[in-house]
């Protein structure tokens, strides 16, 4: 069987730069790896590769046994990969459960004459039931009392959890989740690790996460992938990256 | 209980339609409202569908265009060359007046299609300047044509628009409007203006909804042209100019993008303070004009959010929201 997600020799190009350059990297089912590295060393442009955002100018990648390079974001989407971005974008003056319900828009694919039929059975069934399973995600992130809110007016913290919410909407089998800390405190930050291995026993999804919270990412990932200039530095168990002399040289060292 | 909601608001929607339209009409036949008024409700229902349809494309899928006029003049003269060749004005038979008016809003369609699918694929200023363009090359294929006569303008339509008709398919309008955006198609039109990446990596299929939009937008564009030129028996290619596609552009950011109730208030505001400035008559565009600019600028404020925010029907929306911050 072949592994959930592989890459091999990613690369992409801006001009003379090389923001990823040779990048091989493989998660499969249920795995929960972090991709750390300097800023600037490509990881969230290696997010915009594999959901499509970026073509990549050179390698594979490789999903369930097929290949990604050349498919829309819509269509890497719908195949199963959900993302959050580092800078949150949610649909802001939507409401919260209108921003789950986005997200399951491909999973209840009711036509447009049901939605013109509005005062039919068919269509109020539908919705019922895009509602209910809406509002059972927004109970696993406790957002539920704020689900007739605008999104914009939810607080910063919430506002990241609603994009993982909305991402798993999309029932993805790989969730990619961009600085999902940045901003919080270090409570927050600990409620949050709770909450994502939490998402992956429940929703049997594997993640990968970009994050710089050391703590969190050697706390809870199995495998890190340390990206430096582009290509992968090191990968490996928490335990292996933080005695990789590599690693502290060019990241690691630095922080302390 | 959700579903209660929804019946209640889609049914008050029905009530309050009919009510209104028993109201215009004894009004009429009463003769409280003359045939002159007659004509500027007539008027009003028309530049409702227009300022409605455009709602969809311009507040709710939050793509600037500039082109509705353009769209409304393909289905006026495809629906009165039609009527005139098939002589709807000796046999006044309403299924052939309705025929008409499907064809014209088909063709606003099949138009909308064509130029869609190239140029939604612009953003912002530039979409807005190709959907100007079009107006123009419209205008001008029509100026040209034989069939058309010209700039002289395609006289002898038959008089077929009555209030009836305008109010019917003003109601259906609105309501197919209404039922869209409530729907999961609106849900992901709506969130395309939000954030297309992010509507894409939510795996909405982005150009098939721009395109829908467009398109749907496009259809009542046609219809409402379709029923101003039976109404007009005469219809020019300068009608239906630029200046048409910012009047209506005007009524959906005054009533706010993407507020079915605003942008009917505005479109009747914007048709009506005219025609109640007649007796000012040199003055009257100025004060039309000034009208204007203080709304924008109450709007603009936030203080005209304010006071309609106050109004009952404005509480019970959840999905329509005025996209500038
Ligand atoms: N669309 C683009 N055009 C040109 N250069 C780009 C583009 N996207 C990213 N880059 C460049 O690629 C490099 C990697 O950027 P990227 O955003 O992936 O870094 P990162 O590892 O996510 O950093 P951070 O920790 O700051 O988020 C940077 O030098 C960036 O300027
Ligand atoms: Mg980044």
């Amino acid at each position: 069987m072949s592994k959930l997600l592989q890459t091999k020799g990613l690369g992409i190009q801006f001009g003379g730069l090389k923001a990823v350059d040779e990048f091989n990297f493989e998660i499969d089912k249920g795995d929960l790896y972090g991709l750390i590295g300097p800023n600037g060393a490509g990881k969230t442009t290696v997010f915009n590769l594999l959901t499509g955002v970026y073509k990549p100018t050179s390698g594979r990648i490789i999903y369930k046994g097929g290949s990604l390079v050349n498919k829309s974001p819509t269509a890497i989407t719908q195949m199963g990969i959900a993302r959050t971005f580092q800078n949150i974008r949610l649909f802001k003056n939507m409401t919260v459960l209108d921003n789950v319900k986005v997200g399951l828009h491909h999973s209840h694919p009711y036509n447009l004459a049901t939605a013109i039929f509005r005062f039919l059975p068919s269509f109020s069934k539908s919705e019922a039931a895009m509602d209910e399973e809406a509002r059972s995600l927004l109970r696993v992130f406790d957002l539920e009392e704020f689900a007739d809110d605008k999104a914009v007016n939810l607080p910063y913290g919430q506002q990241r959890k609603l994009e993982i919410a909305r991402a798993l909407a999309t029932a993805p089998q790989l969730l990619l989740l961009d600085e999902p800390a940045a901003g919080m405190n270090p409570a927050e930050t600990e409620e949050l690790m709770a909450t994502i291995k939490m998402v992956r026993e429940k929703f049997s999804v594997a993640i990968l996460l970009i994050e710089h919270d050391m703590r969190l990412v050697m706390g809870i990932c199995e495998k890190i992938a340390v990206l430096n200039f582009g290509t992968v530095l090191a990968f490996g168990t928490p335990e292996e990256i933080k005695n990789n002399p590599d690693v502290i040289a060019a990241y690691l060292g630095e922080e302390e | 209980m959700v579903k209660k909601i929804l019946k209640s608001k889609t049914l008050g929607g029905f009530g309050l339609c009919i009510a209104v339209f028993i109201i215009l009409n004894v009004l009429m036949m009463t003769k409280v409202l003359n045939s002159y008024w007659r004509g500027v409700a007539i008027v009003c229902c028309i530049n409702i569908i227009l300022a409605v349809s455009l709602n969809l494309a311009t507040g709710y899928l939050g793509q600037l265009t500039l082109g509705h006029a353009g769209f409304m003049s393909v289905g006026a003269y495809t629906s009165a060359i039609l009527s005139i060749h098939l002589g709807l004005k000796t046999s006044q038979s309403p299924v052939i007046f309705i025929l008409c008016l499907l064809a014209g809003a088909i063709m606003a369609t099949l138009i909308g299609l064509l130029i869609g699918i190239p140029i939604l694929r612009l953003r912002g200023d530039y979409l807005c300047i190709a959907t100007l363009a079009f107006n123009e090359i419209i205008r001008v294929v029509f100026v040209n044509l034989e069939i058309t006569n010209g700039s002289k303008g395609l006289i002898g339509i038959p008089y077929m628009t009555n209030f009836l008709y305008v109010y019917i398919f003003m109601a259906i309008t609105i309501y197919v409007v209404y039922a869209l955006v409530n729907s999961r198609h609106g849900r992901a039109i709506i969130s395309i203006r939000e954030d297309e990446i992010a509507s894409e990596l939510a795996g909405i299929p982005v150009t098939y909804y721009k395109i829908l939009a467009f398109v749907v937008s496009a259809f009542f564009a046609g219809l409402a042209g379709g029923l101003y030129a039976h109404y007009m028996t005469i219809i020019m290619p300068s009608t239906f100019d630029y200046n048409k596609s910012v009047e209506i552009l005007v009524m959906v950011v005054l009533g706010g993008m993407g507020s079915l109730p605003g942008s009917i208030i505005a479109a009747l505001l914007l048709t009506l303070i005219p025609e109640l400035l007649i007796q000012f008559s040199q003055y009257r565009m100025l004060i039309y004009a000034i009208v204007l600019i203080a709304a924008m600028i109450l709007k603009g404020s936030g203080a005209g959010e304010r006071i309609l925010s106050k109004l009952p029907f404005r509480k019970t929306k959840r999905i329509e929201v005025s996209g500038n911050e």
